[in-house]
């Protein structure tokens, strides 16, 4: 590699190691063990550690895991019994999900937004006929599966969905169904 | 060349590489063929549709099957880290793809030991994950919509499900949020934030902002961002600067929408069809007659179809 090259190389500038990753905060030690053991079994990138200070609840330990993949940890650990009392960023632990929702009124048609994702209904027969926003490759795949039908029988991404934008679309959702 | 990497939302599809063609309504890799929804494949069929008319090599694809577990885009990362070498690309877009740090970092490193910088795009997942690996400034162009924006103008927030609720994400406070996201290193040289007004940008300012045709019942439809990336995507790769590119792609998604006359419960292959008329509509307007100047193109080669009068406002 030329001088030049390496030069240029090192204006990369990397985040701290810990951007995208997550804690899984749980009430007792056994319960860290066991969501340890299941999470390893699964292939999941996870690491044991002493909780940060901004964290004041749960017990003495937490794990770390790629936050982008919440949905589908959370999932499995509630399957499991043991779902995390928390779920927090490693980089801002006192960071909380979106709770503002951005509504508009198309007339027949109503769209809810949470975060980075729209999802629009029929206002008279609740069919779902658009979901749009998002960048995880969890969307298009749960646009395909809920498009088309209705709120009250479609599955909803909390079952089907894996990651963040899937939670995304999980609030607006239930805001959507709130809103029938 | 312009190469597209992305995932597809089927667990089934292998992760393949290779040319990118339209047939009908489905895009075609190899013998691997994928619905036209959204997602990538908008993107990869908005391209084909723009590269098509300006008698331009296809676009290559890095493809892998994901519906959010993570293993395709894995290795897509693992793919590209190690193959890019290999390859000589005009401008890389990355697209729909699971944002996991350490396999993106890889990928870039291999494309700065490149002897050539191709032009960086991204949206969608390629997007959060330049952002969360503090490497938004490598890239030359991002596409968020308002929500998007205020994720990359909050320096804390990994994803924008995480955005802090004081950074407001309306309409109305985009040019703030832009300047917060150059602020705190979060953008990239260039920004289309999409919505009811497209905002195009760089760090010192808004370069233009384009409001018309002004269609609201494009706005829930699920792709309109996906078809917007693809046409500025291919305009880059055709070697039209990244500022006036983004200012005619603007043009031309807004333009595809209105002629597809659209409702909220519009599918977006019916806006894709309508990409090509736009594109003339755009290349044969006065204002943008320095796009074909600058990139030489000959215009008696372009199947040109005259703009017609426009009666919806």
């Amino acid at each position: 590699m030329s001088i030049f090259k390496k030069f240029k190389k090192k204006r990369i500038h990397l985040k701290e190691k810990n951007q995208g990753r997550g804690f899984l905060v749980f009430a007792n030690t056994s319960e860290v063990i066991r969501a340890e053991s299941i999470l390893k079994d699964r292939g999941f990138d996870i690491r044991v550690m002493g909780p940060p200070p901004e964290i004041r609840t749960g017990c003495d330990m937490v794990i770390e895991f790629p936050l982008i993949e919440a949905m589908n940890i959370q999932r499995i650990l509630t399957e499991a019994r043991i779902p995390p009392l928390q779920i927090v960023p490693v980089s801002s632990p006192l960071l909380r999900p979106v709770d503002l929702f951005h509504i508009k009124d198309f007339g027949r048609y109503l769209m809810v937004r949470a975060a980075n994702m729209k999802l629009t209904f029929d206002k008279e027969t609740f069919t779902i006929v658009n979901i749009s926003g998002g960048g995880c490759p969890d969307v298009p795949y749960l646009a395909k599966e809920m498009l088309g039908k209705t709120l009250k029988d479609v599955v909803s991404p909390r079952d089907i969905g894996h990651t963040l934008c899937g939670y995304a679309l999980q609030l607006a959702y239930e805001e959507a169904c709130r809103r029938c | 060349m312009l190469a597209i990497v992305g995932t597809i939302p089927d667990e089934e599809f292998p992760l393949v590489t290779g040319e990118l063609r339209l047939e009908g309504d489905r895009v075609f890799i190899g013998s691997n063929k994928i619905e036209i929804n959204r997602g990538t494949a908008a993107l990869i069929a908005s391209a084909i549709k723009v590269l098509e008319i300006l008698n331009l090599p296809l676009p290559f694809g890095y493809l892998a099957g994901d519906i959010g577990l993570g293993k395709g885009s894995k290795g897509l990362y693992k793919y590209l880290a190690e193959n890019l070498k290999n390859v000589n690309f005009k401008a890389i877009v990355f697209h729909y793809i699971l944002p996991e740090v350490d396999g993106f970092n890889r990928v870039m490193f291999a494309i700065e030991d490149l002897p050539y910088s191709p032009i960086l795009l991204a949206d969608a997942g390629g997007m959060y994950v330049a952002k969360m690996s503090g490497q938004a400034q490598r890239f030359d162009l991002f596409t968020p919509d308002a929500g998007e924006i205020a994720f990359l103008a909050d320096e804390e927030a990994p994803h924008p499900f995480y955005t802090r609720g004081f950074i407001l994400q309306e309409e109305n406070r985009v040019p703030d949020l832009i300047k917060r996201a150059y602020e705190y290193e979060n953008a990239s040289r260039y920004l289309i934030v999409k919505g009811n007004k497209d905002y195009i940008a760089d760090k010192n300012s808004i370069i233009a902002v384009i409001d018309y045709p002004m269609v609201e019942a494009l706005e829930p439809i699920g792709g309109t961002g996906d078809t917007l990336t693809g046409i500025v995507s291919a305009l880059i790769a055709s070697g039209i600067s990244i500022d006036k590119a983004a200012i005619a792609a603007a043009k031309i998604n807004r333009l595809a929408g209105y002629y597809a006359n659209p409702t909220p419960a519009t599918q977006i292959f019916e806006i894709i069809e309508h990409i090509p008329h736009a594109l003339n509509e755009v290349i044969n307007s006065k204002k943008e007659s320095d796009l074909i100047s600058e990139r030489n193109l000959n215009v008696s080669n372009i199947d040109i179809e005259r703009p017609r009068d426009r009666t919806r406002s």
